[in-house]
């Protein structure tokens, strides 16, 4: 069976500048969680944003292939593209306070999207819509539709914005850090709610975080970057056990955990880091050479 | 990346050679017009009226840009019209710069009674029509240099005052702001040492357009004829005669326009570019 | 026993103005963010000041430093009340308490270097020896000397943090307020960052008030926790035992909330 998505060599560069992501290939089949995780700058965010069609200007794809459902949206025309990602993915972005448009009620947000661009008729999408805050545990969701983003909370607002990418069914969502912006007590409710709606939708995620603990809540499976190079692809449960790469371990041990106060928070050691950029550098002479 | 820099780098470069170096050719002219104006700015000769630029047929040796309808030598007269332009700019410019950036500094750190003070002075300046004030401040003050910088400033301080202020809350909302206080830093101290280099930047691209401003006031009141006297040579004032004769005689309109864009384009760029070539931010 | 508590703080109550129900014309109605506020800070240990957003946290953090004034309630530092006095009058006391920042981008001055940034302070408190006083700043947050002539958008986001706290240990201080100092670090840095202030505690004698909205981190560095919400304390306890049983619900579910790196938590399916 062909996967969901697949990263075949993906290497994004800024213009004549020096690589992003690194000959980054991962797969992710349906309904699988995968995290993707490192520290800024290690590009897992990028990721997200290849795959979406949404990287910035100053950076480009040099080489590799991105397989959506079997087809390389690399290959296809711009306007193809953007349907094709459209109708396959959605995005959960990480700031809830800039990504709803402040001027604009709750409810179009939600439903614009599903009648512009999948066809729908007005009054199918807004059922749909009421049915998914009620889902993410909106008490009052015809009301919230017709509220304004800066009447509500973060985490109500992140709420919307989880059941807005759940609203077209799309078989693959990317998470761009969703709770880093929230409360540790409302991180755990939507974190669950993602959970769940992930399991009951059967929606395959790409789940972008710094936080090793989040990960052990939510993911199957994981790909640990650095500077844009994937050290390690492995199964969650494998990870937590043993982690394969010395730069995980020391990411793992990094990682506060109250219950382990001697072993938690040490502090990642020079030559582990001299040993992984070293590993950076000789990925990029070889590059180069081809 | 190294490459990238580097073109970025070329290219202010280039924008600050070209403004700077026309500039310098203006203040310079300026600054030596009694030597190089090749014609008494103010000699008539009737005879030789309205004759054309150098590389025209039925030309006169010694009137490179040609003469007006009095005779009178362009090239001369724009040069000469620089030295008022210049003065207005430099004078006009600074003052304005210093009084609205000073009102604004404290009006944004401060906040208080001074800030309500100074913005609803804001408010009431912005609700006249910033022309029809000038003319009638000028109206008022009688015609001259003086009057006309001190038109210019007394209309214009609001400009600085309102970017300044804001850009002072902005500045004075930042954590160093409050660490300065932690160390005991008076608030006259933080304003001065902390708060004013993070905003002169934003004040020296403001004055560069401001210089720019004064000179086009400048020139709508000689247009209008309330500038220094009515045989002076400005810049306005020859557009405006030159208006008059434009299917006769372009240039004796197109000359003075053309240093008037030059210069008022290039103090804007000059100031741009200082921004990026000195700010260690930016850079 | 009073000599022992460096800070004494009783019945603190603040209000800010509301800017967001600030209506057209006169004063804004003002909010109740810190209401009734007890507890002391004794000489050489570490307090932990935990809650979410909206707990007043910073608020309190700003008051104990004196970058905003109480409503009413006391301060007092050292057997003195500073509630109230101004600024001429605490200049002479700023020196002995010091603040860190939670966004070093911030909280440096990024028109002024490394140097400029760390000497101002000591040269406002008239102390001699700047440039020795600097470099030794710089040591002990283990940054190279070669560094007090770069700018703070030069470095990386755990030296420009280690920069704040040269500035704020330069001035040997006998007390530190780190606002949510690593909050906006990689986990990386953050653990050094924490090491790097349990060092400086121990080594400089400092009393020291951590304040974060993550239980996590604070366990290792401090010998007590209070949690706030509201503006009001939940529970203030030794850390071992706001860890292992805590009395409240409320820090109970802010402890459980916390993901664990681990496969095995309870609570979280």
């Amino acid at each position: 069976m062909t996967a969901l998505l697949e990263i075949e060599n993906l290497s994004v560069a800024l213009k004549n500048g020096p690589r992003l992501l690194r000959s980054v290939s991962l797969r992710l089949d349906r309904g699988e969680v995968r995290g993707l995780v490192g520290e800024s700058g290690a590009g897992k965010s990028m990721i997200g944003k290849a795959v979406l069609g949404i990287l910035p200007r100053s950076a480009e794809v040099v080489e590799g292939r991105i397989l959506l459902e079997g087809t390389d949206i690399l290959t296809l025309p711009p306007a193809e593209r953007r349907r094709r990602i459209g109708r396959i993915a959605a995005l959960i972005p990480q700031d809830p306070l800039t990504a709803l448009n402040p001027s604009h009620r709750i409810g179009p947000q939600i439903t614009d999207r599903l009648v512009d661009i999948l066809g729908w008729k007005r009054e199918k999408a807004e059922a749909r819509a009421l049915e998914l805050l009620a889902e993410v545990n909106i008490s009052a969701p015809a009301r919230v539709m017709r509220n304004y983003p800066h009447e509500l909370s973060g985490g109500m607002r992140q709420r919307i914005l989880i059941a807005s990418a759940f609203a077209a069914e799309p078989a693959l969502i990317i998470a761009d850090e969703p709770t880093t912006a929230l409360d540790v007590t409302v991180q755990k409710q939507i974190l669950k709610i993602i959970a769940g709606m992930q399991a009951r939708h059967g929606t395959a995620l790409l789940f972008v975080t710094h936080d090793l603990g989040v990960v052990s809540k939510v993911c199957q499976s994981l790909s640990v970057l650095y500077a844009g190079k994937v050290l390690e692809d492995t199964q969650v449960a494998d990870f937590f056990r043993a982690p394969g790469h010395a730069y995980s371990a020391a990411l793992l041990a990094a990682t506060p955990k109250y219950t382990d106060p001697e072993g938690s928070l040490m502090p990642v050691g020079p030559e582990v880091l001299a040993a992984v950029q070293a590993e950076v550098d000789a990925a990029d002479r070889e590059w180069r050479h081809v | 990346m190294l490459d990238g820099r580097g073109s970025i780098n070329r290219r202010v470069g280039a924008r600050l050679w070209l403004s700077g170096g026309w500039l310098l050719i203006v203040c310079l002219a300026s600054a030596f017009a009694p030597m190089i104006a090749p014609q008494d700015p103010l000699a008539q000769d009737l005879m030789s009226g309205q004759l054309p630029p150098f590389w025209v047929h039925g030309t006169e040796p010694g009137f490179w840009l040609g003469t007006d309808s009095l005779g009178r030598d362009v090239l001369s007269r724009i040069i000469w019209g620089g030295r008022i332009a210049l003065q207005v700019a430099l004078i006009a410019g600074t003052l304005t710069a210093l009084v609205g950036s000073t009102l604004g500094l404290v009006a944004g750190f401060y906040r208080g009674w001074a800030d309500r003070i100074i913005s609803r002075l804001v408010d009431i300046w912005m609700a006249f029509p910033p022309v029809l004030f000038s003319i009638l401040l000028v109206a008022v003050l009688g015609t001259g240099l003086r009057s006309i910088i001190i038109a210019i400033v007394v209309i214009d301080w609001t400009r600085f005052a309102r970017v300044i202020r804001a850009e002072a809350m902005n500045q004075g909302a930042m954590d160093y702001v409050a660490a300065a206080q932690v160390a005991g830093f008076s608030r006259q101290r933080t304003m001065l040492t902390e708060i004013l280099p993070n905003v002169l930047p934003t004040i020296v691209a403001l004055l560069s357009l401001e210089m720019g401003i004064a000179i086009i006031v400048e020139a709508i009141l000689s247009f209008v004829n309330l500038s220094i006297s009515t045989d002076a040579p400005t810049w306005g004032g020859m557009i405006a005669e030159g208006r008059t004769t434009i299917y006769q005689a372009w240039w004796v309109l197109v000359f003075p326009l053309i240093a008037l864009f030059l210069t008022v384009l290039s103090f804007s760029q000059f100031g741009e570019g200082l921004k990026d070539r000195f700010d260690p931010v930016l850079r | 026993m009073s000599e022992q508590s460096l800070f004494r703080v009783e019945d603190l109550r603040l209000s800010l103005p509301d800017l967001v129900g600030k209506s057209f014309v006169g004063l804004a109605a003002r909010i109740e963010i810190l209401r009734g506020i007890s507890f002391t800070i004794q000489r050489g240990k570490v307090l932990g000041i935990v809650g979410g957003s909206g707990s007043g946290k910073s608020t309190l953090a700003r008051a104990l430093v004196r970058l905003l004034e109480p409503t009413s309630g006391r301060i007092v530092f050292d057997g003195q009340d500073i509630s109230h006095l101004d600024e001429q009058a605490l200049r002479p006391l700023r020196r002995r308490f010091q603040m860190i920042f939670q966004d070093p981008m911030s909280s440096l001055n990024p028109r002024r270097r490394v140097k400029g940034i760390i000497a101002a302070p000591l040269r406002l408190h008239g102390l001699t020896g700047i440039d020795r006083r600097v470099d030794e700043a710089l040591d002990h947050v283990g940054l190279p000397r070669g560094f007090r002539n770069r700018y703070p958008h030069e470095l990386s986001g755990g030296q420009r943090q280690r920069v704040g706290i040269a500035r704020a240990i330069a001035l040997r201080p006998e007390f530190i307020l780190a606002d949510e100092i690593v909050s906006g670090l990689d986990v990386s840095s953050q653990a050094q960052v924490l090491r790097l202030l349990e060092g400086l505690v121990a080594e400089l004698g400092l009393t020291l008030a951590f304040i974060s909205h993550d239980l996590s981190v604070i366990r290792r560095l401090c010998d007590d926790v209070m949690v706030l919400r509201a503006g009001q304390i939940v529970e203030m306890a030794p850390s071992a035992e706001i860890f292992a049983a805590p009395r409240h619900s409320y820090t109970r579910g802010l402890l459980d909330a916390i993901p664990l790196p681990t496969l095995d938590q309870p609570g979280w399916n």
